[in-house]
């Protein structure tokens, strides 16, 4: 397993940013229902919507790594569930190997992950990003792969 | 440089009350391209609408950020909205503000922080966003129906009903599928073919509906509103349309063969009508097995004796192309071949042994045998019978795994039947359960066992002739006993299996599959006769095991959904789908691999490169089909597709504005 914790001189205050990719069909359809439901979650977590979970372009959640984001959540439909046939089954490969890039790299794991929460299940997109969100947390401020790292420590470093 | 304008929802309380409205207005003043910001009440209603519009003239706005409720509530109402005025209905970013902002949060400064963001990121978004413009498509209001059995004959008939035209097409020569060869239909008892039949009858001089039996779709190209299909006319060898259906062909062919119609246990001629009632009432003329056409004979007689001289040994297959809007595929099934599997069963040697379709024809009047149930092997009337449920079904080892569903009810049909017709008559059921869910189902089932019908739970093991009887050898699992049954017949109660050559009507039609071949709905629960290629539907047992209730409930359904589109004079099509750079393509392919709905295909097109000309293979986006998930942009190696609406550059945005 990687460290990729500085976890020294964090300040107390410190929230994550982290950052969901959501299906428009499942996942983003459950998260409006936890609001409907009137479900609390911390605030720390940021949707963005995107058609299919498949939409997700790696390049993506390496931008999310580059520009501060300190962790990524990508939610899709059920496998066998998805509006567009297959699209979640190209996600769950992307994710592994993602995931297993990330992890070589010095990430994580924790800190990109990959859930399947359909429409109906507001309960469990309360409780997924509750749990994404305080796993993070207790990570500390992702170091890997940002920009801002590399400008503080001058252009040597990079 | 864009000019954005903002508008921030107050939704009542809703948002305002655990978001500070003013703050995110004030923020948002300072965001990139932002121009002009605003918030108002009720963004939605009508003076929140014309806020809207009126700023946007006069400010020359020309892209719009709202924060309100969810894209998946308003989205359209707004884009509605802009329709009417200068700016393209996608250049409209929502951020949902609501759902997933203050309904979610109570810390007022968290809540108001995380407002902001989701603002941001929609003025980002909206900033790379281009107008879009849906393209209509004119809608052929012609619908097919593949399949003749009762789900193609209702949903033809009530989209004919809805005044469209409708060609109705069946391979064997007659319509009326499988319903047609039923004796009764559980549990009311109705006869099959009385209330079949007049159906089949209305279909046949229906002034919407042509009929084209002996035919099977060849090809089909094109998408919804506009699919082009050929359609292989077989040869009959009869001019139908000089036939009056008189019969006195079928009564001098000397050819005789066994009848498919009548499962096997009577004979009909070369020339000839599957059944009495058929539809239409006029024969046709069996190639294989006609001695003049197969060249044992030089025959003809039917030639000589027709009154109209309609018959043309001459006779080829046409193709005929016609264009139609929609499909419904109502493809049926047919019963698992049982002998190639069940050899404990005698794998069909002892004729007495037979199908329970095979026992519907005994038990019909207009059947082999008049109605009167006699073995197959002596005409003897049998006193014990005993029938085997699951045969097939619920059994992943020899046949399928699932459950056949309406076997359970018409074995207790069966089991009535037998019991009725045959004094002093002892009837054995073998089943591993019993399912009776359906109206007026259960009580049928209770009625059946106060008929005297001896239920055993347990499966068959071995089916055996011993003295002229057929030995049942089972278990019953209740009692823990084996058991063995003396039999004079045995019907099987034998799985559903999809119609053959359902592959290529799939493959035709790009319709996806499950494991056991049954043609696979776009949602088992929210979508159950829309398929994956839009406008095209299933209706019956094509999809999955059903009873006749069912199967006209479905079929009423997809026709419904057929008229859903012949309402509209054209279609819009989406125009949040793929684009290809062709600049950038590299040919290879994957996309075309990934896209679920066949939508890309490969192209070899001409390019001039260094001053010269040369052929390179690109991907193309069919509109028609592109449903726009963008599982080819991820997939793209290259990056040279990319998912209007939601681009890369759009994403990226994003997320720089989320990480800031």
């Amino acid at each position: 397993m990687s460290v990729d914790v500085e976890k020294k001189n964090v300040d107390p205050n410190w929230e994550p940013k982290i950052l969901s990719f959501s299906c428009n069909w499942c996942t983003y359809a459950g998260a409006d229902l936890a609001g409907l439901n009137r479900m609390k979650y911390p605030e720390n977590v940021r949707v963005i919507r995107v058609p299919c979970s498949g939409r997700v372009n790696p390049q993506f959640v390496l931008r999310a790594f580059q520009k501060g984001s300190d962790g990524v959540l990508v939610c899709g439909c059920h496998p066998g569930d998805c509006h567009y046939v297959t699209g979640n089954y190209f996600t769950r490969r992307r994710f592994l190997l993602m995931q297993r890039f990330l992890e070589y790299n010095g990430i994580d794991p924790r800190r990109f992950q990959a859930r399947w929460i359909s429409g109906a299940e507001a309960g469990k997109f309360r409780d997924t990003v509750t749990k994404v969100s305080n796993d993070i947390k207790a990570l500390g401020p992702n170091k890997k792969f940002q920009e801002s790292w590399y400008k503080e420590r001058g252009e040597s470093n990079e | 440089m864009s000019r954005t304008g903002v508008f921030i929802c107050h939704c009542g309380t809703n948002i305002a009350a655990v978001v500070d409205i003013a703050k995110v207005v004030e923020k948002a003043k300072s965001m990139p391209n932002v121009v002009y910001v605003e918030d108002n009440k009720y963004t939605c209603s009508e003076p929140g609408q014309q806020a809207i519009k009126d700023a946007i003239v006069k400010h020359k706005l020309d892209r719009i950020v709202i924060g309100s409720c969810s894209p998946r509530m308003h989205e359209p109402t707004f884009r509605k909205m802009l329709a009417s005025t200068e700016i393209n209905p996608y250049m409209l970013e929502i951020a949902n503000l609501r759902e997933q902002c203050s309904w979610v949060h109570t810390d007022r400064e968290k809540a108001t922080d995380k407002a902001i963001d989701l603002v941001r990121m929609a003025v980002a978004k909206v900033a790379k966003n281009h107008a879009l413009f849906t393209s209509s498509i004119p809608v052929t209001k012609r619908a097919l129906v593949v399949g003749g059995g009762i789900a193609g004959i209702q949903a033809a008939l009530d989209i004919a009903d809805a005044g469209y035209p409708v060609t109705l097409v069946e391979r064997e020569p007659s319509l009326g599928g499988k319903m047609v060869m039923l004796d009764k239909t559980f549990p009311t008892m109705d006869c099959s073919a009385c209330i079949c039949t007049p159906k089949m009858v209305d279909a046949g001089q229906h002034p919407n509906i042509t009929v084209m039996t002996s035919c099977e779709v060849e090809k089909v190209s094109g998408y919804i509103g506009n699919f082009e299909v050929t359609i292989r006319q077989k040869a009959t060898y009869v001019d139908h349309s000089v036939c009056t259906g008189c019969g006195i062909c079928e009564l001098k062919c000397p050819s005789k063969v066994t009848s498919e119609f009548e499962q096997g246990m009577a004979q009909r001629r070369a020339i000839y009508k599957p059944f009495p009632q058929a539809v239409p009432a006029k024969p046709v003329i069996d190639a294989a097995n006609c001695r003049k056409l197969n060249g044992k004979a030089k025959c003809g007689i039917c030639q000589t004796q027709c009154p109209q001289g309609c018959i043309n040994f001459e006779d080829e297959d046409k193709l005929i192309t016609n264009t139609y809007g929609a499909i419904v595929i109502a493809t049926g099934y047919e019963l698992i071949d049982w002998k190639s599997i069940y050899g404990e069963y005698g794998g069909g040697q002892y004729p007495d042994v037979i199908n329970g379709l095979q026992f519907e024809r005994l038990v019909n009047a207009s059947g082999p045998t008049e109605g009167h149930i006699l073995r197959p092997s002596d005409g003897k009337e049998p006193k014990s019978v005993v029938i085997v449920k699951c045969v097939g079904s619920r059994d992943p080892n020899k046949g399928k795994g699932y459950c056949s569903r309406a076997c359970c009810m018409y074995a207790a049909k069966h089991a009535h039947q037998v019991l009725e017709k045959i004094d002093n008559a002892q009837c054995y059921v073998f089943y591993i359960d019993v399912r009776t869910a359906g109206k007026a189902y259960e009580e049928f089932y209770t009625r059946t066992l106060e008929d005297g019908a001896i239920y055993v739970r347990g499966r068959v093991s071995k089916i055996y002739e011993e003295d002229g009887k057929l030995i049942c050898k089972g278990e019953d699992t209740l009692s823990g006993q084996t058991v063995s049954v003396a039999a004079d017949m045995v019907v099987l109660e034998t799985a559903m299996v999809p119609a053959a050559g359902v592959e290529k009507v799939a493959t035709l039609m790009t319709i996806s599959r499950d494991n056991d071949n049954w043609l696979q709905e776009a949602h088992p629960k929210l979508r159950p006769v829309e398929t994956h290629t839009a406008g095209v539907f299933l209706a019956g047992v094509c999809q999955g095991p059903k009873d006749i209730p069912d199967t006209v409930a479905q079929a009423s359904a997809s026709a419904a959904k057929v008229c859903g589109i012949f309402s509209k004079a054209e279609l819009q099509t989406n125009p949040m789908i793929s684009k290809v750079d062709i600049e950038k393509c590299s040919g290879c392919g994957d996309c075309a691999g990934i896209c679920p709905y066949k939508a890309i295909s490969m192209q070899d097109m001409e390019f001039i490169e260094h001053g010269k000309k040369i052929t390179r293979r690109v991907s193309t986006v069919n509109s028609g089909l592109c449903q726009g998930c963008g599982a080819c942009v991820a997939g793209c190696r290259p990056g040279a597709i990319d998912l209007l609406g939601f681009t890369n550059a759009q994403i990226l945005e994003e997320v720089d504005a989320l990480c800031l």
